[in-house]
C-alpha cells in the first residue's frame, strides 16, 4: 500500500495530475478575494504538482478561497498556508497576493522587527472618557510544526504541550494557568466567558474550509496570568494568539507587557530547540498571509460618537493607516459610538511603528471628538496621509 | 473483476487509463521517497494521532479501537485516501446520546477494502449485524414482482422512492477532485440525455440556473442547497460548490436527479397520491435506462455482492434505497403502540421535511429502515405491506376497534 504523508488535505494530488489543467482549474468567475485576483492558469499549471515536504499542495492552499466566493465590498485572502515552506515552494502565487494585500510589498522587500517597548513615544496618556480599553495581539508559530490547516492531532498535541511547558514557566507579572478546552469546568468557561477570553470554535467558514477545526477541541485551550492581562490561544487559527490588554487608555503599558511577555515565552521555545517561524522577508510566519509581518493588531475601543458620523471619518481612518471594527470584533458592528479602532497595517513596518501609528492616530481622532462636541470644525486637524 | 477492467480499458477514454496508470506509477515512487514528512510521520506514532472519542456516540467512535488505527492509519487507497480522511467527520461531531449517526465516509470503492478491519464492525452495528465478510446482499430491480402498491389516498398523500448510485472509477464526494466530480456531472447528464418517452427531462446546473428558474425548483421541492449540515462539510462533500452539481428532471417532474450532492447522483421517483406501485415501476425503469446509457460508454456504477451499491456513506449500502410515503395518521400516531408497531414493521417516521425534522401537524414521512440484506423488491413490498397494514390500523381506530401490534419481521432472508 502507498505510504500516507499527512493526513489531511488533498493527499492524492499526484492522482490529479492525470486531469488537464483546464480540468481542474477552479471556477472562480463569481470570485472576489484575493487568491481569485492573482490566480490564472498558468500558475496553476505551475505549481500544481509541488508539495511542500510536509506534503501540503496548491490546492489546499487554494481550497477556502475557491469556497468562499467574497463580499464585493470586503476583500477576503482566500488563501492559507499549511506549514512555513508554503510561502516559499508556492511564491508564484502568494507574492502577489502578498504584494495586493499589504500594500505593494515586493518580494525583495525586507520586513523589520522591533519589540523595544521603550521605543514607543508617549502611548500612557490616552483620556480614559473615551478610551475605554487598550489591546495588542499578534500571532507566532513554532518552527518545524505544520499550521492549523494541515496539521494531524498528534502534531498539535505536541504543540500543545510545548506552548503548556513554556507559559507554565512564566513567573512574576507573567505567572498564570491553562485552561485546556476539552476539560475545563463549566464555572471556569462561565468565568472564561465574561471576561471575554473564550474562543469558541470557529463557525466563520473561512476558517472551517482551511481545515482549521478540525478534531475541536483537542488540543484547544487558553492560557492567561492572574492579572487578566496577558492571554494566549492555542491551536485556534494559529499555534499561538498573544494578547496583551487592560482596561483605559494606557497603551504604552498594554505593549511594554506585550513585548515583555513575547520575549520571554520566546527565549524558554529557543532553548527547547523550538523558536518561532520568522524570516527576514516575510517577518513572522502565520496561518493567513493577511497576518504576516508582525502579525499585530494593536487598538482601543473608543467613544467616537460625533466623528463616526462625520463624512471625513474613514478618509481619517485611511490617512492614519488604521481601520474601524465593531466592538465584536472583524465582521462585527459597532455599539453606541464605540469603534475598535487599530493598525491595518501588518507588513512591511516594525511593531514599534505600527503601536506608535495607533497611540498617534487615537489621540488625534479623540482631539477631533472633543472638538466636535464643541460644535466647532476639525477641517483643520485632518492630516496627511501617513 | 477482470470482466470490468477489460471493459474500462476497452470503453472508456483508453488515453486516461493509461495515464492513471502511469500516474500511481509514478505516485508510488514519489511517496516512497524519504522526505521529511515521511520522517515526521514516523516520528509521531499512532497512539499520538488517535482521536479522543470519550464524549462520542457515533458507530465509528463505537467501532475504533487504539489497534485498529494503528494498523490502518498509515494505509491508503490507490488515490491516497487515507483513514483518517474517513474519520474526520465523526471526529469532528461527537453526535447525539439519542441519534447515533454513522461518522465515517468512503472516499472511493477501495476505501471499503483498504479499512474493511474499522468498515465491518461499523456496517454490523448500522445494518442489524450483516457482515460482509460471510454474506451476500441481493439485489432485485424487477418492478412486475411488487403487489398492493396502490394505497387509500384518503391517508397517504404521496409516494416516493429514492437511492443513489455511484460510477465506478471516480472519487466520492469527499474527496473527489474537481474534475472527477465535473467528469461524473458530464457523465450522468449525457446518458440522461439519451433518456426517452416519460422520462424525457432537462438539466439544471447549479451555478449557471436563473433565479427563475431556481424559484420554480424550490417551489417544486426539488432543490438542493449546499450542505450546512456538519456531518456532510466536515467530510469534505461541500468543496468548491456550487461546481459541477446540479439537478435533472423529466417534464413529466416525477424522475428527479441530484448531481455531485452527498453522493454521484441520488435518484427520485415521486408522484402525489398512493401508487406506489407506478412510482416503483418508472424508479426501476429509469435505473435500469440510465445505467444502460453509461455501459454504452464504458462506465458501470460501482457494485459488489458482498456490500450491493457502493455509496459515500456506509448507511446507504446495498441498496441505498429509501421509498416512503407522506401519509396522515391522526388516531394511530397518537396510540401508545404506534412506536412498537413500526418497529416491528421495520419502518421509521421522519417529519416531512425528511431526516432530522419534526412532523407537522398528523403528516408523517413514513418509510424502510432497511438498506442492506434485503432486495429492492422486498424492502419496497414491505413499505407497502407495512403502510397498508398502519392505515388498517387508523382505520380500526377511527370506528372505535382495537388494534393489535405485528410480529416482528426478521432481518435478513434466509
Amino acid at each position: 500500500c502507498l505510504k500516507a504523508i499527512m493526513p489531511f488535505g488533498n493527499t492524492h494530488n499526484n492522482f490529479k495530475l492525470n486531469y488537464k489543467v483546464e480540468e481542474e482549474f477552479p471556477d472562480l468567475s463569481k470570485h472576489n478575494n484575493h487568491m481569485a485576483k492573482a490566480l490564472t492558469k498558468e500558475i496553476y499549471g505551475k505549481l500544481r504538482d509541488k508539495q511542500t515536504p510536509s506534503g501540503y499542495t496548491l490546492d489546499d492552499v487554494i481550497q477556502t478561497g475557491v469556497d468562499n466566493p467574497g463580499h464585493p465590498f470586503i476583500m477576503t485572502v482566500g488563501c492559507v498556508a499549511g506549514d512555513e515552506e508554503s510561502y516559499e515552494v508556492f511564491k508564484d502565487l502568494l507574492d502577489p497576493i502578498i504584494s495586493d494585500r499589504h500594500g505593494g510589498y515586493k518580494s525583495t522587500d525586507k520586513h523589520k522587527t522591533d519589540l523595544n517597548f521603550e521605543n514607543l513615544k508617549g502611548g500612557d496618556d490616552l483620556d480614559p472618557n473615551y478610551v475605554l480599553s487598550s489591546r495588542v495581539r499578534t500571532g507566532r508559530s513554532i518552527k518545524g510544526y505544520t499550521l492549523p490547516p494541515h496539521n494531524s492531532r498528534g502534531e498539535r498535541r505536541a504543540i500543545e504541550k510545548l506552548a503548556v511547558e513554556a507559559l507554565t514557566s512564566l513567573d512574576g507579572e507573567f505567572k498564570g494557568k491553562y485552561y485546556p478546552l476539552k476539560s475545563m469546568t463549566d464555572a471556569e468557561q462561565e468565568q472564561l466567558i465574561s471576561d471575554h477570553f473564550l474562543f469558541d470554535k470557529p463557525v466563520s467558514p473561512l476558517l472551517t474550509c482551511a481545515g482549521m477545526a478540525r478534531d475541536w477541541p483537542d488540543a484547544r485551550g487558553i492560557w492567561h496570568n492572574d492579572s487578566k492581562s496577558f492571554l494566549v490561544w492555542v491551536n485556534e487559527e494559529d499555534h499561538l494568539r498573544v494578547i496583551s490588554m487592560q482596561k483605559g487608555g494606557n497603551m504604552r503599558e498594554v505593549f511594554r507587557r506585550f513585548c515583555v511577555g513575547l520575549q520571554k515565552i520566546e527565549e524558554i521555545f529557543k532553548k527547547h530547540n523550538h523558536g518561532f517561524m520568522w524570516n527576514e522577508h516575510l517577518g513572522y510566519i502565520l496561518t493567513c498571509p493577511s497576518n504576516l509581518g508582525t502579525g499585530l493588531r494593536g487598538g482601543v475601543h473608543v467613544k467616537l460618537p460625533k466623528l463616526s458620523t462625520h463624512a471625513k471619518f474613514e478618509e481619517i481612518l485611511t490617512r492614519l493607516r488604521l481601520q474601524k471594527r465593531g466592538t465584536g470584533g472583524v465582521d462585527t458592528a459597532s455599539v453606541g459610538g464605540v469603534f475598535d479602532i487599530s493598525n491595518a497595517d501588518r507588513l512591511g513596518s516594525s511593531e514599534v511603528e505600527q503601536v506608535q501609528l495607533v497611540v498617534d492616530g487615537v489621540k488625534l481622532m479623540v482631539e477631533m471628538e472633543k472638538k466636535l462636541e464643541k460644535g466647532e470644525a476639525i477641517d483643520s486637524m485632518i492630516p496627511a496621509q501617513k | 473483476m477482470a470482466n470490468s477492467f477489460t471493459r474500462m480499458i476497452n470503453g472508456r477514454n483508453t488515453a486516461v487509463m493509461m495515464a492513471m496508470g502511469a500516474g500511481t506509477l509514478a505516485s508510488a515512487f514519489l511517496l516512497s521517497d524519504n522526505t521529511a514528512a515521511a520522517e515526521r510521520r514516523r516520528f509521531y506514532p499512532p497512539s499520538a494521532d488517535y482521536p479522543d472519542l470519550r464524549k462520542h456516540n457515533n458507530c465509528m467512535a463505537l467501532a475504533m479501537t487504539p489497534t485498529i488505527y494503528a494498523h490502518l492509519r498509515d494505509k491508503a487507497t490507490p488515490n491516497n485516501w487515507t483513514l483518517d480522511q474517513c474519520i474526520q467527520t465523526g471526529v469532528d461531531n461527537p453526535g447525539h446520546p439519542f441519534i447515533k449517526t454513522v461518522g465515517m465516509v468512503a472516499g472511493d470503492e477501495e476505501s471499503y477494502e483498504v479499512f474493511a478491519e474499522l468498515f465491518d464492525p461499523v456496517i454490523r452495528d448500522r445494518h442489524n449485524g450483516y457482515d460482509p465478510r460471510t454474506m451476500k446482499h441481493p439485489t432485485d430491480l424487477e418492478a412486475s414482482k411488487i403487489t398492493s402498491g396502490m394505497f387509500d389516498e384518503r391517508y397517504v398523500l404521496s409516494s416516493r422512492v429514492r437511492t443513489g448510485r455511484s460510477i465506478r472509477g471516480l472519487s466520492l464526494p469527499p474527496s473527489c477532485t474537481r474534475s472527477e466530480r465535473r467528469e461524473v456531472e458530464r457523465v450522468v447528464v449525457t446518458a440522461l440525455s439519451g433518456l426517452k418517452g416519460d422520462l424525457a427531462g432537462r438539466y439544471y446546473s447549479l451555478g449557471e440556473m436563473t433565479d427563475k428558474e431556481q424559484q420554480q425548483l424550490i417551489d417544486e421541492h426539488f432543490l438542493f442547497d449546499k450542505p450546512v449540515s456538519p456531518l456532510l462539510t466536515a467530510a469534505g462533500m461541500a468543496r468548491d460548490w456550487p461546481d459541477a452539481r446540479g439537478i435533472w428532471h423529466n417534464n413529466d417532474k416525477n424522475f428527479l436527479i441530484w448531481i455531485n450532492e452527498e453522493d454521484h447522483t441520488r435518484i427520485i421517483s415521486m408522484e402525489k397520491g398512493g401508487n406506489m406501485k407506478r412510482v416503483f415501476e418508472r424508479f426501476c425503469r429509469g435505473l435500469k435506462q440510465v445505467e444502460h446509457l453509461i455501459q454504452e460508454r464504458g462506465w458501470e456504477f460501482m457494485w459488489n455482492e458482498r456490500l450491493g451499491y457502493i455509496l459515500t456513506c456506509p448507511s446507504n449500502l446495498g441498496t441505498g434505497l429509501r421509498a416512503g410515503v407522506h401519509i396522515r395518521l391522526p388516531f394511530l400516531s397518537k396510540d401508545p403502540r404506534f412506536k412498537k408497531i413500526m418497529e416491528n414493521l421495520r419502518l421509521q417516521k421522519r417529519g416531512t421535511g425528511g431526516v432530522d425534522t419534526a412532523a407537522t401537524g398528523d403528516t408523517f414521512d413514513i418509510s424502510n429502515l432497511d438498506r442492506l440484506g434485503k432486495s429492492e423488491v422486498e424492502l419496497v413490498q414491505l413499505v407497502i405491506d407495512g403502510v397498508n397494514y398502519l392505515i388498517e390500523c387508523e382505520k380500526r381506530l377511527e370506528r372505535g376497534q382495537d388494534i393489535k401490534i405485528p410480529s416482528p419481521i426478521s432481518q435478513f432472508r434466509k
